[in-house]
């Protein structure tokens, strides 16, 4: 047996031992990370969870809105009545973003009413901004509550962003892009499902 | 070291034997004495050293309130609501231990901002002491993180919508944020995955870490001795026949008794508030978190608890540019992170504010009473003081509101990021050699 003698000791063998076994536990540790960290996402029936939603719009009268949960979130459906839709046209000056070119909708969906039938405005009613759900202010000016010269929208109560009856956001409000369309269809002229796409 | 080596324990009366047979298996005796018998404390500590010992003891009520809270409530979308009013109704003596935790949670930032505030103009956060300082700011963001988990569970109106809006604060930065909000929520909404994660951080996770930092943070500060209102080195100053300092005196008796005063006092005022007045007009609990929470509907007017409101009134004013909305989300952070600069931003001859100069002073006094101003611009709508008339360039028909949250503001970070300038220029006054 020999000695251990304390002066004779291969100092950089000594670090290149640490800083391997460093490296190695580092990585090691990253490893057993990844199952914790992965816990967190949306689990199996959260995902299923997501599954679409069907919708009567025949009972809606025309003014008159509905709200319904997909994917938990508020989805509202709309009937917008002529007068409404003659003053999404005169909106534009107002908006941000008037032709929705940077916010999220689908293809099918184009124009100031940003809805496959003009009347029927379907919307997912959390506000781009932090996530609130903005609140229905359909009267034309002072009935408002929200000024003389408003056209008639939603007002997000919690950091006063405002949009227009087609969910579009007026200048000067912290939103930066106008709500969400989901993908939704017509399975016939009663009924609508949100949560698909229209095919073709 | 030899059992025997130790000196038997003596001065304990009939507890002699068993202390030391303590003693020689554990550091009883050394911790006893350079923890408090030896460690000596500056002679003037005025008032506001209550609210570091202060801090201590609501974190005792916290855990201890918290613990007895966890055995009847259940962390589900579907039972929480009700099973805190079952707590609040029907638990033998339920619902004073839920406003003990309540009321716990506001006084603990009452005293936390207190004691920070005693750290600014004492200049505690000077050189030897940064790293208590750093410690202290660790314990305020685990606080701030502690007190928004906790305040998701009640499962009401502003705990979902509350939790919906900061959580969305993620959700800003660009390219990942939208992913990133989906695995903090564990869910596209908030929902019983996100309460269920929260109760796991809220009961285990920060408060071991809190614990862990305290420990911290207290053994800093015994490394280099307290600082004082006149901010001079005790331990410069030794006695030559004791070796201990002239200006000191051991921190028990005289700071354990002195403690327990101000211990007295606040338990007083927070039994008051227990007994008679645990809501406090809406501001320690609000009156839209007596409704269960509800994903369809947000509250007309929502905001944070009171001790949030300085950072949540920044992050309302600042506007979105270049489409992006994350900038005040990064004035938000940054309000809170600048804390971490203090022992570096400050450049003055003098620690104390008694011995700073006229320029100090004001931009002290400037500084607290911004702080204030925007706590209470969080608190209230962003309408409290109506609009511009219409026609005034640039702030025409915006809210008066929004553009004095601005400029207070540039003025909160001015007094941080102008800091090196004005410490260095001001006239200060000559520090004494002794405490006064």
């Amino acid at each position: 047996m020999t000695a251990i003698v304390l002066d004779q000791v291969d100092e950089k063998k000594r670090r290149f031992l640490i800083v391997a076994t460093s490296a190695a536990s580092a990585v090691a540790a990253g490893g057993v990370a990844v199952p914790f960290l992965g816990s967190w996402f949306p689990s199996a029936r959260a995902l299923a969870a997501g599954a679409p939603v069907e919708v009567d719009v025949s009972k809606i009268e025309s003014g008159q809105q509905i709200t319904v949960e997909w994917r938990g979130k508020p989805v509202w459906v709309m009937r917008r009545t002529p007068e409404m839709l003659a003053q999404l046209e005169k909106n534009d000056a107002l908006l941000a973003d008037p032709q929705s070119g940077s916010s999220k909708q689908p293809d099918y969906v184009k124009g100031a009413a940003r809805s496959i039938k003009p009347e029927v405005f379907v919307a997912v009613g959390v506000c781009t901004h932090l996530g609130c759900s903005p609140t229905l202010k359909k009267e034309v000016g002072a009935a408002s509550d929200m000024g003389t010269d408003w056209p008639g929208g939603y007002y997000c109560p919690c950091h006063n962003s405002r949009f227009d009856l087609a969910a579009r956001v007026f200048k000067g409000s912290p939103a930066p892009t106008n709500l969400e369309i989901p993908p939704h269809r017509y399975l016939s002229d009663a009924r609508i499902i949100v949560g698909e796409d229209q095919k073709g | 070291m030899a059992v025997t080596n130790k000196p038997p324990v003596t001065g304990a009366g009939p507890f002699n034997g068993v202390l030391t047979w303590f003693d020689q298996r554990f550091p009883l005796m050394v911790l006893w004495r350079t923890q408090l018998t030896e460690y000596y404390a500056p002679k003037n500590f005025n008032v506001w050293y209550f609210f570091g010992s202060l801090a201590a003891l609501v974190l005792v009520i916290q855990i201890v309130s918290g613990i007895f809270l966890t055995m009847n409530y259940k962390p589900s979308a579907e039972h929480a609501f009700a099973s805190v009013e079952y707590i609040m109704r029907d638990v033998p003596g339920g619902w004073i231990i839920r406003y003990i935790h309540s009321t716990g949670a506001s006084a603990f930032f009452i005293v936390v901002y207190l004691h920070m505030a005693r750290g600014l103009m004492y200049g505690s956060y000077r050189k030897p002491r940064e790293l208590t300082w750093i410690f202290g700011v660790l314990i305020y963001l685990c606080l701030m993180a502690e007190a928004f988990f906790g305040y998701l569970l009640p499962w009401g109106q502003m705990s979902f919508w509350g939790a919906q809006v900061i959580i969305n604060l993620f959700a800003t930065i660009p390219i990942i944020g939208e992913d990133l909000s989906v695995w903090i929520r564990g869910d596209y909404n908030v929902s019983d995955a996100t309460l269920n994660r929260f109760f796991a951080l809220h009961v285990i996770a920060i408060p071991m870490a809190l614990l862990g930092l305290v420990a911290a943070h207290l053994m800093a500060l015994h490394e280099t001795g307290s600082n004082n209102p006149d901010g001079i080195e005790i331990y410069e100053n030794l006695d030559p026949k004791t070796g201990t300092p002239v200006d000191g005196i051991p921190f028990h008796p005289y700071y354990t008794v002195k403690d327990l005063v101000g211990v007295a006092v606040f338990l007083i005022v927070f039994c008051a508030i227990v007994f008679f007045s645990p809501e406090v007009g809406g501001y320690f609990l609000e009156y839209n978190n007596f409704i269960p929470a509800d994903p369809l509907t947000t509250p007309t007017h929502i905001a944070p608890v009171w001790y949030f409101t300085p950072f949540y009134a920044m992050l309302r004013a600042i506007p979105s540019f270049f489409n992006m909305q994350v900038w005040g989300v990064i004035v938000m952070g940054a309000a809170v992170m600048i804390f971490f600069a203090m022992p570096w931003l400050d450049r003055g001859r003098t620690k104390s504010i008694r011995y700073r100069g006229p320029i100090y002073r004001a931009f002290f006094a400037v500084f607290v009473v911004t702080f204030v101003i925007l706590g209470y611009l969080g608190v209230e709508p962003t309408n409290v003081w109506g609009e511009f008339p219409k026609g005034i360039p640039v702030v025409g028909g915006d809210y008066i509101a929004t553009w004095v949250a601005r400029v207070l503001t540039a003025v909160y970070f001015a007094f941080f990021l102008l800091m090196p300038w004005y410490t260095a220029r001001d006239k200060e006054k000559p520090v004494p050699q002794r405490l006064t």
